[in-house]
């Protein structure tokens, strides 16, 4: 599978996973881009969750249902399996408590889509290694005392906890090169982003 | 010019002895009168009306400058434009360039509306505490018959803060069909026991108050004591501990030391001791006890027997919920819970809580924020 890269992507990547007429919760919504194309082409129920109240406001001038909640403080109240997708696009490294919220994630859904920046990206390693600082890249763009990542991690470091935890990836696709390719384990220094399609056992 | 200028009040005859209003007491009442204020223009469609509630101390006169203060009798009218100016006017974010905007004064208010200062028909004097337990589904049974009068099927919106927020959840609930959007401000699916406590203390003042009379005081002296103190605790949980510092801290009133009196010495006495007297000269102390009554009772959930599950699944309207951080009469825990039951019934829910010190006010205050948020509400087209 081999896309030509586009602005946002992911959304179009995104759009093409998740089924027509399904129920989406995306955490972390920002403004409600990706609910409201989800919305148009998909026609899902979407709802967004999101912390920073101008992106709230910004999601309900969109027409897209929204709740001003942070991650961290959970999902309480949304029952088991409520949604058939949970959306983590980008967000799952600006959260303090990165393990509860792909826990909430599975609890209230019955799939989940995480994409985050691979901190195992060779270009990203190198930098590091070369300069002895902290890399500030493309999909790293910030300076180390200003970036909302607090947890940086790996391709592979997400396996590990899918494994340990009985979540099954489905799906796996990098971002290599500029374009989309299947993700390859052995091949995950080449993603600069990633993006798992997973489920709980 | 973003003011919807002078502003007239307006009068009809809602219930009378042919057509009563019920209430859920299960007593009747007729007749009954509502004084009302509209704003804008309806349009040939009669589908851009906006109804405005008002919590507890409110009156119809919403916006602009009251020009039936002498008239009413009502000279602090002349002091002050109306209560949600802020929000509603040309290009404000209930734009009168766009809607037709309408607000009533409540059953058992003393603002125009029927309430127990009002003649009892079959006494001949005021109805004092003869006058029925009314609740917040009254109040929306009568602001039906308004909107019905006014020849509107379906509301563009309805809208309101507090005690007033609550009745705009009422009317989603009561009348599904004609409720095409909600904001619902500063609010909550009921009141907590906290708040159940501070009308308690509020109605023991006044009833306590010698001048009170079992209500019958009329043609007496008004139980202004214990009114005072009523609001002077109201204004209390109104602000925040923050928002007290920050206006009043330990500031003394004279100077900068103690008096050593036990008069008013401290700025946030003097603030509540004027909060208290400036609004026993505009409000009616049994006024007072049935309206905290009604926002005792209040409950979304009886809609589902107890279940708010139940109850939201009647709502098909579009709803806003925008609860302020330091609110503690109305927190927005609260808020978010009715937030959580409306998502998990899959209606159109959008909840924000505002960063804000102002406490309960906040919904009167934060105009700027609030603004944001329901101007996009309302002008945003389902994405759907």
């Amino acid at each position: 599978m081999t896309r030509k890269r586009r602005s946002r992507f992911d959304h179009d990547v995104i759009c093409g996973l998740v089924s027509k007429g399904s129920s989406v919760l995306d955490l972390g919504c920002g403004d409600g881009e990706l609910l409201i194309k989800l919305i148009k082409n998909k026609n899902v129920q979407g709802l967004g969750i999101e912390k920073d109240i101008d992106r709230v406001a910004e999601t309900i001038s969109n027409g897209v249902p929204v709740l001003h909640m942070d991650l961290d403080e959970g999902l309480t109240g949304l029952p088991d399996r409520f949604f058939d997708f949970v959306i983590l696009e980008k967000t799952l490294q600006a959260v303090k408590k990165p393990l509860f919220v792909l826990d909430e994630m599975l609890r209230v859904g019955g799939w989940g889509i995480v994409s985050f920046p691979n901190f195992g990206y060779r270009q990203v390693v190198d930098s590091l290694v070369s300069t002895g600082r902290m890399p500030v890249t493309s999909t790293l763009p910030y300076q180390w005392y200003d970036t909302p990542n607090i947890h940086l991690f790996t391709a592979n470091d997400f396996l590990d906890w899918a494994r340990k935890n009985h979540v099954t990836v489905e799906q796996g696709l990098s971002w290599v090169d500029d374009a989309i390719v299947t993700f390859k384990e052995e091949d995950s220094s080449k993603a600069s982003e990633v993006l798992f399609v997973v489920k709980k056992m | 010019m973003d003011t919807v200028g002078w502003t007239v009040p307006h009068r009809v005859r809602l219930a009378d002895i042919n057509n009563p209003l019920p209430l859920d007491c299960g007593d009747r009442i007729a007749p009954v009168e509502v004084e009302y204020e509209v704003y804008g223009k309806l349009n040939d469609t009669r589908d851009n009306a906006i109804l405005i509630l008002h919590a507890l101390s409110g009156d119809a006169h919403a916006a602009g400058w009251s020009a039936g203060a002498d008239e009413l009798n009502r000279p602090w009218l002349k002091n002050r434009p109306g209560w949600w100016d802020r929000m509603i006017g040309p290009g404000k974010a209930f734009d009168t360039n766009k809607y037709f905007i309408i607000c009533s004064n409540i059953l058992g208010s003393c603002y125009g509306t029927t309430g127990p200062s009002s003649i009892n028909p079959e006494t001949g004097r005021p109805y004092g505490l003869k006058f029925p337990v009314v609740t917040v589904g009254d109040w929306v049974r009568l602001q039906e018959r308004l909107i019905s009068h006014l020849g509107i099927k379906r509301l563009r919106a309805v809208a309101g803060g507090s005690l007033g927020g609550q009745q705009a959840l009422e009317w989603a609930l009561a009348y599904p069909d004609r409720v095409e959007s909600a904001v619902i401000i500063a609010s909550s699916i009921r009141l907590s026991a906290q708040g159940l406590a501070f009308n308690a203390v509020a109605r023991h003042a006044i009833k306590t108050d010698p001048h009170f009379q079992e209500g019958n005081y009329y043609d007496d002296a008004a139980p202004d004591r214990g009114l005072a103190v009523a609001r002077m605790l109201g204004h209390i949980t109104y602000l925040s501990e923050v928002s007290m510092s920050k206006k009043f801290g330990r500031r003394y009133c004279n100077g900068d030391g103690p008096g050593f009196h036990l008069g008013v010495d401290f700025e946030v006495e003097g603030y509540l001791q004027h909060q208290g007297n400036s609004f026993v000269d505009r409000f009616d102390a049994n006024s007072y006890l049935y309206i905290t009554r009604a926002m005792d009772y209040y409950d979304a959930a009886s809609w589902g027997d107890g279940d708010i599950d139940q109850a939201c699944r009647r709502i098909e309207s579009r709803v806003l919920l925008v609860s302020f951080s330091s609110d503690w009469l109305y927190p927005p825990e609260e808020m978010k819970e009715l937030a959580i039951a409306l998502s998990r019934c899959r209606k159109h829910v959008s909840y924000a809580n505002i960063q804000s010190s102002y406490g309960h006010d906040a919904f009167l205050l934060e105009v700027e924020k609030l603004s944001q948020l329901v101007r996009g509400f309302l002008e945003a087209r389902d994405a759907r």
